[in-house]
């Protein structure tokens, strides 16, 4: 009997292994996060494990695609905010990965509540957010779903975020005070309910158990509610004629900064060597902030930047979930090219979306289609006529979901390199994405800061050499 | 065939509809009666309607059907309508405020997401809200009426539960419960030291009549003299339906759930099953942004109550009367059978045109076109045949015969 197990990558990946080795699994390839999703163990080689991004493993556990898993309280406590009842339980803490979740202000909250405008919300926690909202009774909010850098969105951008962070003295640094700590976690693993009360799953919970230290003075993690006193740190709504630039970071960094060059702007500390998400400009009246490229169409469209140099996948991924968004695309600055491709296994006999259609209909079985782009694989199946489908939210390190996890993948790649690699093959591409500059549409132009942006747009236009 | 009905919704078939018709029609006949005016409210409404201290309580609001729309670029979520009073609450504060005194009746759905067993998620209640008296005869008025519709509707063994909310808040402040922990007061209750002194002698007035609370009132008060003003406010209202003849059961810890109600709380039973309730929610509209302005209302539950109603309401669907037959090869002979069929639906007559299906021993009266104005009746009941050339002769054959 196979039993599946799901592993980290990211934040847990070195622990994990570590502790992994110490009960002498002899992993082939779990050491390092290059894209190695499946490997084996010399000494449990009837477990089957996968490497997901940690925030996708109460996922498959709890859809009971996996027996077991490992990831941080965080990610679980988010899955079991909105879904109590799903099948998934919590088996063991494993005392590493220790952090802590807080709601954190930079500003007076008490003010935003009292005028009557929604709370902005922001955060990687959207679940756990809402509940915090309903349990402490704010009336009107909105919750900013993020990718990450929540820590860089108040006090402008967001009048709370709910993210996780080390300690307070972390949180202080970053500007910002907790309102509440809403949850102490580490690493933990879990498992399926249905796993649990079926399947033999002794020995490899023996061994993993087997690894850990053998006293721990610690409190194990557990959801503790504590309340603090709110600070002032700034007023959240000023400036209102302040242009806001969002640029990306990550590995897009570097095209970015070539080409802000070209146009003449100066950036002071982008790329940051030290964490610094608000580097300098040398234009009077522009403030800049460093975000994640996925989160900035909606940051756009609900006015919090005026400016921001995306990829087109995820503009396009925005207006698909929000037609009527006021965000548009500027200008296309026609670097970081991508494609955005539909891929499947290279065991299945299908070289296009008709074919993959009438082998659905053939095959009488409902699609899995996994992808970080959820609204475009939604569109994809929609238009392709894909029957019977599921879209499966994932945050990375989707190749490892094929063919076990998933049917068919909405992806984007540069070089089909990474692909060919994992046995996969591309079957259409939907459209090619580069990075273009986007605004709101809303911005009335004849406005002080409608003349600086537009300034803005036409010295980047003037660098791309097209007007 | 594998079943594509999502999980938690129901189908109403025919005979559902029907018995639905019926009952929705005596609420609506009755609420028409009583000055009540119908309204309807979009199925979608902003999730901050709800989320309010005072609506629904946060259990509540896990439940809700909530989700970005199209402009949920702004990061504000809507709700399939989770309740029914709160939107027309909000109809009456955004329209109909300068009207002063509003009687408002509604049939609608309600979207609740229940993971437990068969209950649906979907729900049908038909409900009426008297906005602008703070009156006890407002809140007497709406008991009276949800009573008369349940008699109306053959309803058996409706037993009326009457609570106030301020007298279970001022148990939760005493016990150091939350507003949340209501639904489960009595299990609470019981460990706590307060309880001896407090709860139980209000526990004990279940199914008690009023002069029982008046008693109680003195040994309450001197304990809780918070309690007075609540206390009062309850005997007021069961003192008026005393003297209105209406029979009740007090039952302090049933009045739970709904943070919006204020005052008086009464719940409508059938055995163990609720099919309707109501109560006093003075708080509401200001809490929207609206004036002071205080409010009652109830709803019955539909649903709940097909299975309930009197089958002899219930009387089958009038089987279908007149099939009118035209020979398919004539164009001039449909035309004059869409002719006479209109005739006859115009006189109030159910007819249908055969479109070579159905059995026709199934029709009292089957009517073939001979020639263009000359037509031929069987009457399937007698076993009989007539001719005839006129819509008004064949109308006077019916009602000679008994209609169809």
């Amino acid at each position: 009997m196979v039993i599946k197990l799901a592993l980290p990558k990211g934040r847990l990946l070195r622990k994990t292994a570590s502790l992994l080795q110490k009960a002498d699994w002899r992993l082939d390839e779990y050491h390092s996060d290059m894209g190695f999703y499946r490997p084996c163990s010399e000494r449990y080689p009837n477990v089957l494990i996968r490497v997901f991004h940690e925030k996708d493993i109460p996922v498959q556990i709890a859809a009971g695609n996996y027996d077991l898993g490992i990831c941080c309280l965080d990610w679980i406590e988010e899955l079991m905010a909105k879904y109590p009842r799903s099948g998934l339980v919590k088996v063991k803490d494993l005392f590493y990965g220790e952090g802590c979740l807080y709601v954190a202000s930079a500003s007076d909250v008490s003010d935003i509540i009292r005028d009557g405008s929604p709370v902005r919300i922001a955060g990687e926690y959207p679940n756990l957010a809402e509940s915090y909202a309903l349990r402490n009774r704010l009336s009107r909010f909105s919750i900013f779903p993020l990718w990450g850098a929540a820590e860089v969105y108040p006090p402008e951008n967001a009048d709370m975020v709910l993210l996780s962070a080390r300690n307070e003295i972390e949180l202080a640094e970053a500007g910002m005070a907790p309102l509440s700590c809403e949850l102490e976690f580490g690493a933990c693993l879990i498992a399926h309910k249905n796993s649990l009360e079926s399947k033999k799953l002794d020995k490899v919970i023996g061994s993993i158990c087997d690894g850990l230290p053998e006293t721990r003075d610690k409190k194990p993690a557990a959801a503790v509610m504590r309340k603090f006193s709110v600070r002032t740190l700034g007023s959240a709504r000023d400036n209102k004629d302040l242009v806001r630039l969002a640029l990306p970071d990550g590995h897009q960094q570097p095209p970015t900064i070539e080409f802000l060059n070209k146009a003449g702007i100066r950036l002071n500390g982008y790329p940051s060597t030290t964490g610094n998400r608000r580097p300098e400009i040398n234009i009077d009246g522009v403030a800049v902030k460093v975000v994640r490229p996925q989160d900035m169409p909606l940051q756009v469209a609900n006015g919090n930047f005026d400016l921001a140099i995306t990829g087109r996948d995820w503009l396009t991924e925005h207006l698909c979930q929000f037609p009527s968004s006021p965000v548009r695309e500027l200008l296309d600055l026609k670097f970081s090219r991508v494609r955005l491709v539909a891929v499947v296994s290279r065991e299945l006999s299908v070289e296009d979306a008709a074919g993959l259609s009438r082998y659905l209909v053939g095959n009488g079985s409902s699609l899995r289609v996994a992808s970080e782009y959820v609204n475009l694989a939604d569109r994809y199946a929609r238009e392709n006529h894909l029957g019977h489908y599921r879209v499966i939210p994932t945050w990375g390190a989707t190749e490892a979901f094929l063919p076990d996890d998933a049917d068919l993948l909405i992806e984007n790649t540069e070089t089909g390199r990474t692909i060919a690699r994992h046995n996969l093959k591309i079957i259409d591409t939907l459209f090619v994405s580069t990075a273009c500059l986007i605004g709101n549409k809303a911005v009335v132009s004849d406005s002080p800061k409608g003349k600086r942006i537009q300034t803005l747009v036409k010295r980047m236009r003037n660098a791309l050499g097209d007007d | 065939m594998k079943p594509q009905r999502c999980k938690g919704m129901r189908d109403l078939l025919p005979a559902d509809m029907a018995a639905f018709r019926i009952i929705e029609g005596i609420c609506r006949r009755c609420f028409l009666k009583w000055g009540y005016q119908e309204v309807r409210t979009p199925t979608i409404e902003y999730l901050h309607l709800f989320t309010s201290a005072g609506t629904l309580t946060p259990a509540m609001l896990g439940k809700v059907y909530s989700f970005l729309d199209w402009d949920g670029w702004s990061g504000e979520r809507v709700v399939l309508r989770p309740d029914g009073t709160i939107p027309v609450a909000r109809l009456y504060t955004e329209n109909m405020e300068k009207d002063g005194l509003a009687r408002l009746f509604y049939t609608a759905n309600i979207f609740m997401f229940e993971e437990v067993g068969e209950r649906p998620r979907e729900r049908w209640q038909s409900g009426a809200e008297l906005i602008g008296s703070d009156s006890k005869a407002a809140d007497v008025e709406l008991i009276a009426l949800s009573t008369e519709i349940l008699e109306k509707l053959g309803v058996k063994d409706v037993e009326l539960r009457l609570s106030h909310a301020g007298i279970i808040k001022i148990l939760l402040e005493k016990l150091g419960l939350g507003a949340g922990d209501a639904e489960s007061l009595t299990g609470i209750g019981r460990d706590n030291p307060e309880y001896e002194k407090i709860l139980k002698p209000l526990l004990d007035l279940k199914g008690k009549p009023s002069d029982f609370l008046k008693n109680q009132r003195a040994l309450l008060v001197k304990n809780m003299p918070d309690i007075a003003p609540c206390l009062d406010d309850f005997l007021q209202a069961v003192e008026l339906l005393d003297l209105l003849g209406c029979r009740y059961q007090i039952d302090i810890v049933s009045g739970a759930g709904f943070e919006y109600y204020t005052g008086v709380i009464f719940q409508l039973y059938t055995g163990d099953e609720k099919i309707g309730g109501g109560g006093r929610y003075d708080d509401l509209i200001p809490s929207m942004g609206g004036g002071n302005v205080p409010a009652c209302g109830f709803a019955l539950y539909c649903d709940r109550l097909l299975k309930l109603v009197n089958p002899d309401l219930l009387k089958p669907p009038e089987s279908p009367g007149i099939l009118v037959r035209p020979r398919q090869s004539s164009n001039e002979s449909i035309k004059a059978a869409y002719e006479l069929a209109g005739n006859l639906r115009e006189a109030g007559y159910i007819t249908e045109i055969d479109l070579g299906i159905k059995v026709s021993t199934d029709y009292r009266w089957v009517i073939e076109v001979k020639q263009d104005t000359v037509f031929e009746v069987r009457d399937n009941l007698k076993s009989r045949k007539y001719d005839f050339t006129t819509v008004v002769d064949f109308i006077k054959l019916l009602e000679a015969n008994g209609g169809d």
